[in-house]
């Protein structure tokens, strides 16, 4: 088990992340927040806090669930028991800003596509995460904000803590 | 997660957190209902035959409706105008169609206990939409669901089933779903509609339809089933109305405010009046809406199951 931020280092890359839309969005009147249930809800609620902090207006901000819009339904044996959406604005000619905690190979955030444009069309979606395992992707999909960008091989498991919900803010990475 | 069972036969073999797994789906595919495109494309890849043996039409439709939501492709099919009037059993009638790629059925059909026995000669799940005078899942399901929704939970509250409790497959599998979330039932209306020894599925019985009232937070009031009824089991229907039907002066006469429930076809002014279908206290409408949630959370929940099959 390998540590990449620890609570001091993910607290100064939540800064940095919040500061970067900040500087490239001025003001938040036409650009909107949503994290990815289940796990981005935690890093999109802290962006969307700092963000809040440092700029003027109203800061708006939805959960979205890609459940039943994900390509492997049928491969697991289970089902993913559907989280809740939330996302109580309209998103039409909006500039969405997509959060996940880790992203891998894309497919999440593929999915994730597919169920906003399902909310109307916004005008510009971008995308920020945590972590990005660089050289994993399956599809075309960068992030234009990254927290830390690690290499990793497919056995390996990136595992974001947080305090709201495991009692510390931690990122490790686990053989 | 998953369901603990590969079909949905009735809920007499459901496990109460299966039930809670289907209501929290359920709360989200309502939640999809509500957006501007109320469709959702989860099960693109599946194939849903809805196998017809009776007459309906909330609960066909309801299917239907569910399934394309799910982006599911459908076939209907319906006993009148197919092969079964030359003469086709129900096994070779089945065994055709999902030799045709079918991964999927919703059956209705008029003999009880019928979709237990596909069950034992196909692969595919099975989804049960009312046989005989049995089951009905997905109705106890939604009336369970939006009993829920009104009242917040179903423990400890006190459910009315009112009428043709004999022939009902919805009071049977209401009687199940109800007293699995710890609800407390009484079944009432005449003696001759109500089954011997029913006391052993834990209800209670009350003669007297405005006993029963006082009593509950919640009336489910049931259809008279005189297709089902092969010698007469009442004078008339005038009397059964005078005697047990529902109406608004009944309901006024009480102490507080019950819920009015029916699962439909209502027969107005038989065992519940206008005045009280169409009243604020009926949530019948509502019952409907939340047909579709119910029957999208089962298909997809079920349809998890399908790698077992192949």
């Amino acid at each position: 088990m390998k540590i990449l931020l620890d609570h001091k280092q993910l607290d100064i890359t939540l800064q940095r992340l919040a500061h970067q839309l900040a500087e490239n969005h001025l003001t938040f009147h036409d650009t909107v927040i949503i994290g990815i249930q289940p796990r981005g809800i935690w890093l999109s609620q802290r962006i969307a806090r700092i963000v809040q902090e440092i700029t003027t207006g109203n800061v708006q901000y939805g959960k979205l669930d890609i459940t039943f819009y994900r390509d492997d339904i049928h491969q697991q044996g289970d089902m993913h028991l559907p989280a809740h959406t939330d996302i109580p604005f309209s998103i039409e000619d909006k500039s969405v800003v997509l959060v996940d905690d880790v992203l891998h190979t894309g497919r999440t955030i593929r999915a994730a596509m597919d169920a906003l444009i399902d909310f109307g069309r916004p005008k510009k979606v971008e995308l920020l995460v945590l972590i990005d395992r660089r050289f994993s992707r399956e599809l075309p999909i960068q992030p234009d904000y990254v927290g830390r960008t690690i290499d990793t091989i497919i056995t390996q498991k990136v595992k974001v803590y947080w305090q709201e919900k495991d009692n510390k803010d931690e990122v490790v990475l686990l053989d | 997660m998953s369901l603990s069972v590969k079909h949905l036969l009735g809920i007499k073999e459901l496990q109460q957190q299966d039930i809670e797994q289907i209501f929290q789906t359920a709360d989200n595919f309502k939640q999809v209902l509500q957006r501007s495109i109320r469709k959702v494309p989860a099960l693109r890849d599946t194939t849903i035959v809805n196998l017809f043996f009776e007459n309906s039409t909330r609960t066909r439709i309801s299917f239907e409706l569910a399934e394309k939501r799910l982006s599911a492709d459908t076939v209907n099919f319906s006993s009148s105008g197919s092969s079964v009037s030359k003469g086709e059993t129900l096994i070779d009638t089945v065994k055709n169609i999902l030799s045709m790629k079918v991964d999927m059925i919703v059956m209705r059909h008029s003999a009880s206990g019928a979709p237990w026995f596909l069950a034992k000669h196909v692969d595919a799940s099975i989804i049960n939409a009312g046989d005989g005078t049995n089951e009905h899942p997905t109705q106890a399901l939604l009336d369970a669901y939006s009993i829920r929704e009104q009242l917040g939970s179903l423990k400890g509250k006190r459910v009315t089933i009112i009428g043709d409790i004999m022939h009902s497959r919805v009071a049977l599998s209401n009687i199940f779903c109800l007293s699995k979330l710890g609800a407390e039932v009484t079944v009432s209306g005449p003696p001759t509609l109500i089954p011997k020894h029913i006391q052993d599925l834990g209800v209670r019985v009350e003669y007297d339809v405005k006993k029963a009232l006082e009593w509950c937070d919640v009336a489910n009031v049931l259809r008279i089933q005189l297709e089902r009824q092969h010698k007469p089991l009442f004078s008339t229907l005038r009397e059964y109305a005078i005697y047990y039907g529902v109406n608004k002066q009944m309901l006024e006469s009480l102490q507080r405010d019950i819920i009015i429930m029916h699962p439909g076809p209502i027969n107005r002014g038989v065992e519940i009046n206008s005045d009280v279908a169409d009243s604020k206290h009926s949530i019948i409408l509502n019952q409907v809406e939340n047909g579709v949630a119910i029957r999208m959370a089962v298909i997809y929940l079920l349809s998890g199951k399908r790698d077992l099959v192949d």
